[in-house]
């Protein structure tokens, strides 16, 4: 069970959040312009990497809020975490 | 029985307090400190089981959770017995109950021994190759493998014992408390950090805490007694807490451990009662020292297997702490250094050695020699290639070995033995660094694998992590913690250590015979009875990867995990397959170590722990008035309420009928509540709905339907506008949750530029919903200043009012059909609100109605149920619930999904009533649909989503989800049912009132 820093409450157990997908995958502004192919892939295509990736959480039990984290899936390595909206702190 | 196999001077036991047990059924008697293992080789009962495939008599091999063998059921009361214990980690306790668990009908005459006559016929994987074929006789077998495999009985009632999770937080968790273990912890508490040291024994000190012997010294004191005076020194440290009978489970990422903690299992009975039995620790520690030693390797030989044959460390530790001899002329077969010493514990306890049987060249070690001055024979460079007696061991046969060491030359001698003690080196334990995900590293002087990278904050100290002598374990666990801890640690250095080091070293995987392979058995699961022959023959077969090879012979899967042979195996599939064993890697350990019982795992959350239970304001009433109730997420909710000897059917008619004949009364506080603030809430709602939302009037009601991105129907309810920026939105009962998430979701993630906050409020607040003709009559008489006028009060609005002074909202909604109003009060005045409501309503036969008439209902009136009659795969398009689309919005959350290729098909299912033939045949929910009968493959178009039989229109009805349903109506149509077909016609959704004019009667 991993240890989280919750950007607005600090370090609390994993059981307390949950994990909500790929993060930086913004919802288009205008959808009804797309073609189907590129509202499915805004709707159905994700990463899934073995390695680092770029992860939404949301602290569920805690304050509620979502933030981002920068997970190695391959050992849960935890590398960065930051608030929405705030750009990557790494590559 | 008259043999005295305990000696008198065991510093251990007390001997002055006699122990009664039973085995078998048969009274015994051992000493407190005892384990069911030492009192029953005291007693000289060896042979505890027979082995899973061909029942082969098997004794107790070892003392720790090594232990493949003596796998035992305790206890016989059908709430508390426990399968798979392991007799060497029982401590014994008046009144113990316990019975060899892997021999049918009994340990001495067994029924499957018959398969070891066939045993030629029973290769590996041959349970998956006989059984595999034809599969239904697999039931024929499964009755006779099951009762003869030995698994152990579950307990049949439930487990009456108290078990207990708790929290602990560390600087320094020290696993194991032996020398490593100790000096650790010591060196850590002083230190300042606050330190945790756990050992699965009832006493620490490990293995050194008995070791009386000349080679092993440490500042002129036997290692024993300078560590029993460190052990005395911990109780000074502040900041040490010790849990001893405490075994690690798991070890996770994060430095996240589980420890089970036994603290009942070696009282007595009485002494049990009423105590927690088990605790679960959950750790969160800093940093993690593993001290968890080393555990000896069996030697893999022909009839390896026979009781009387043990681990030479266990007979050690059998003689030296329990004061238990386990024969009386032992013969001892090793590899390496270590049967020496328990040859010379044995000798200095008066037991008759009769030679060590090693493999290697002559060697010169200190307790070699030591060996040697004794007297004590020794065979070199020979091995022992057969074993003797039946239920017990009575002889071996040893010979020399070849320069080469792959063949037995010479002739045979044959020695007279009642047990063998074996041993083949040393393999660290490494399990717990492995589950934490660290990564192994081989060693080729000594063939063990050893700790090499870890991501976490850890290390591994003592001989699990490859230092096997004295000297080595003393100074290289100094100078490890030192560094780990950040700390210059000088209590252990400049010790006088006096340490026999093992010169010479040989390994031979799978010792030879003088027979050929196929005729020997050299076993290698103890427990899983796979043999040298079964891996050799896998590799034949053509499997390659360890995991594979570990599957199809099944070695390392038994309840032991493959503790003992997990590197013979190892070794003998690198040898035969000609590649390095650190090329060939390791099976992966997993946790836990050792088995868990459920009730550790589960501990305080079982019967109405089990899960959370949130009852409405008004359940005691529904109580009280008889009503069934049924689970809705994790609501208690009042199903329908039996009058007399009604069974369901019988009190949903009654209730359904009385709704829309007179007045019913609903429970509805369990619809979720969302409190939607803020200057953008009008636009928040026009995003999250498929409908407008902008234009409703203040103090109006309105349904809405919300979709997932993917178009799909994901939930609904009504939404009141109580002010300008201020609404009450409410959800299905189990959708709630989600529903308050995904609207965070968006609006922190998607739209953060919206004013708007969204709070929960399903608890805050109480329903009664009371619906029927004469349901204003009733509200008059309990609201008399409210207008009720349809023009003042029409449907779909709602009024702020007063009940006894008390503020409440009404709403007039209607998920029946029937004209009707929702009261929604604080949740502290729901019940007393209801009971006015019933006691206004008795004049009009007021009925309270349950969840089943609810949806009996507004299936009448073709209301759908979210998750009911969708499923995640229905457009509001297949609903037939276009209407409720807003052509003119821009976007809300699925709209541009309602137009991909996927969602305009014309032959995707579509909500339909239906009808039967028979309009007294009630078609079963869940049913498939198909357009003909005669066809056969036949295309299944749909399936029943709700089916009644509805008392207000005297038939049967249904809605269903049927391909191009749509188009369908007026079609007949066939239900397939087991025994019959029933006849169908698709129809409109809507049964009853299509004009709507009951809303306003
Ligand atoms: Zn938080």
């Amino acid at each position: 069970m991993f240890l989280i820093n919750c950007p607005y409450c600090g370090q609390r157990d994993q059981s307390e959040f949950s994990a909500g997908g790929e993060a930086h995958i913004v919802r288009p502004k205008q959808p009804t312009e797309l073609s189907d192919d590129q509202w499915a892939e805004y709707l159905f295509m994700r990463k899934n990497i073995k390695g680092v990736q770029f992860e939404r959480w949301n602290h569920t039990h805690g304050c509620r809020k979502w933030f981002n984290m920068v997970r190695d899936t391959s050992n849960d390595k935890i590398h960065a975490i930051y608030k929405m909206g705030e750009k990557p702190p790494i590559k | 029985m008259s043999k005295n196999l305990r000696i008198t001077n065991s510093k251990f036991i007390d001997q002055t307090s006699r122990i009664s047990f039973k085995f078998d059924g048969k009274t015994l008697y051992g000493f407190k400190g005892d384990t069911l293992a030492s009192a029953l080789l005291a007693n000289d009962i060896h042979l505890v089981g027979r082995s899973f495939k061909y029942h082969r008599p098997r004794g107790i091999m070892a003392c720790g959770p090594e232990e493949p063998n003596a796998i035992v059921q305790v206890g016989s009361d059908a709430s508390m017995t426990e399968p798979n214990t392991r007799a060497t980690e029982i401590e014994l306790y008046e009144g113990l109950e316990a019975s060899s668990q892997n021999c049918w009908p009994s340990v001495n005459f067994d029924i499957g021994a018959v398969n070891n006559f066939f045993s030629p016929l029973i290769p590996a994987a041959f349970y998956y190759k006989t059984f595999m074929w034809p599969a239904n006789f697999w039931k024929l077998y499964e009755y006779f493998i099951r009762k003869s495999a030995g698994l152990g009985k579950s307990p049949t009632e439930p487990d009456k014992d108290i078990y207990d999770h708790r929290y602990l937080h560390c600087d320094v968790l020290v696993v194991g408390g032996g020398i490593s273990g100790i000096m650790a912890a010591k060196t850590a508490a002083k230190n300042n950090f606050n330190t945790l040291l756990i050992d699965d024994k009832n006493i620490l000190g490990g293995t050194t805490l008995f070791q009386e012997n000349e080679c092993f010294k440490i500042n002129n004191s036997y290692s024993s007694e300078w560590l029993k005076k460190e052990i005395e020194t911990l109780k000074s440290l502040k900041n040490l807490t010790i849990k001893i009978r405490t075994s690690l489970a798991a070890y996770h990422n994060y430095n996240y451990l589980l420890a089970r903690e036994n603290l009942t299992d070696h009282l007595n009975i009485n002494e049990k009662k009423d105590k927690i039995r088990q605790r679960l620790w959950k750790i969160r520690a800093k940093k993690v020292i593993i001290s968890t030693g080393a555990m000896e390797r069996p030697l893999i030989f022909n009839n390896n297997d026979r009781p009387g044959i043990m681990l030479s460390s266990s007979i050690k530790k059998y003689i030296d702490y329990y004061g238990v001899k386990c024969g009386q002329r032992i013969s001892l077969f090793t590899n390496n250094d270590s049967a020496y010493e328990a040859a010379i514990s044995l000798n200095n306890s008066g037991v008759i050695v009769n030679s060590v049987v090693d493999i290697r060249d002559k060697t010169n070690s200190l307790i070699v020699k030591q060996a040697e001055m004794l007297g004590i024979k020794i065979h070199w460079k020979s091995s022992v290639v057969n074993t003797s007696g039946y239920k017990k061991i009575n002889s071996i046969e040893i010979m020399k070995l070849s320069d080469d060491g792959t063949a037995v030359v010479g002739k045979k001698i044959k020695e007279k033995c009642d047990c063998l003690g074996i041993s083949g080196g040393w393999t660290p334990r490494v399990h717990l660094f492995t589950q934490s995900g660290g990564k192994l590293k081989f060693r080729d002087k000594d063939n063990v694998f050893l700790p090499n990278k870890s991501e976490l904050d850890q290390i591994s100290v003592g001989s699990c992590n490859g230092d096997f002598e004295l000297d080595e374990v003393i100074n290289n666990t100094v100078d490890s913690i030192n560094k780990f801890l950040k700390v210059n640690n000088n209590d252990y250095e400049n010790l006088e250590i006096i340490s026999s080091k093992e010169i010479n070293k040989k390994n031979i995987w799978l010792l030879p015979s003088d027979k050929p392979l196929g005729k020997t058995k050299p076993f290698l699961d103890f427990q899983n009875d796979s043999t040298a022959n079964d891996i050799k023959l896998a590799l034949r077969e053509g499997f390659k990867s360890i995991e594979h090879v570990k599957r199809y012979t099944t070695t390392g899967m038994a309840t032991d995990q493959g503790k003992l042979s997990n590197m013979h195996a190892l070794g003998i599939i690198a040898e035969t397959a000609g590649v390095k064993m650190g090329e060939l890697g390791t099976t992966t350990f997993r946790p836990p170590y050792t088995p868990l019982t459920f009730g550790t795992i589960v501990g305080r959350n079982v019967g109405e722990f089990f899960d959370i239970i949130r009852k409405t304001p008004m359940h005691d009433w529904h109580v009280e008035n008889k009503a069934e109730f049924e689970n809705v997420g994790q609501w208690k909710r009042a199903w329908y309420y039996p009058i007399n000897n009604e069974n369901m059917h019988e009190a949903v008619q009654r209730e359904s009928k009385a709704a829309r004949d007179s007045a019913g009364i609903l429970d509805a506080s369990t619809l979720g509540k969302i409190d939607i603030q803020g200057s953008d809430a009008s636009e928040f709602l026009n995003r999250v709905y498929t409908n407008a939302w902008s234009k409703l009037e203040i103090g109006k009601c309105r349904y809405g339907l919300m979709l997932n991105e993917d178009g799909m129907v994901y939930d609904d309810g009504v939404t009141t506008r109580l002010s300008e920026n201020h609404y009450l939105m409410t959800t299905t009962t189990g959708g709630a949750a989600n529903v308050l998430s995904k609207l965070e979701d968006y609006l922190q993630t998607e739209w953060p530029e919206l004013d708007v906050y969204l709070t929960s409020v399903t608890d805050h607040y109480g329903t009664v919903s009371i619906c029927g003709p004469n349901s204003k009559k009733i509200l008059s008489k309990i609201i008399p200043d409210l207008d009720l006028s349809d023009k003042e009060f029409p449907h779909m609005s709602f009024k702020n009012t007063l009940i006894d002074n008390t503020k409440c909202r009404v709403m007039r909604i209607s998920f029946t059909g029937e004209h009707s109003y929702e009261i929604n009060i604080q949740a502290s005045y729901a019940k007393s609100v209801w009971e006015k409501c019933y006691e206004a309503g008795k004049e009009f036969n007021i009925t309270p109605y349950g969840t089943e008439t609810m949806h009996l209902l507004r299936a009448e009136k073709g209301f759908i149920i979210a998750g009911q009659d969708t499923d995640g795969t229905m457009t509001p398009v297949d609903l037939q619930m276009d209407w409720i689309i807003s052509k003119k919005k821009y976007d809300f959350i699925g709209k541009r999904s309602l137009y991909r290729s996927d969602t305009i098909r014309e032959d995707r299912k579509q909500l339909v009533g239906l009808l039967t033939e028979d309009p007294k045949e009630v078609l079963e929910e869940g049913a498939q649909i198909v357009s003909e009968t005669n066809k056969q493959p036949i295309e299944m178009l749909g399936h029943v989503t709700s089916s009644y039989f509805s008392p207000n229109l005297n038939k049967s009805i249904a809605l269903a989800v049927i391909k191009n349903g749509k188009k369908l109506k007026g079609q007949k149509m066939f239900v397939p049912m087991k025994n019959k077909t029933i006849n169908v016609t698709v129809t409109d959704t809507v049964f009853l009132d299509k004009e709507n004019k009951r809303l306003n009667a």
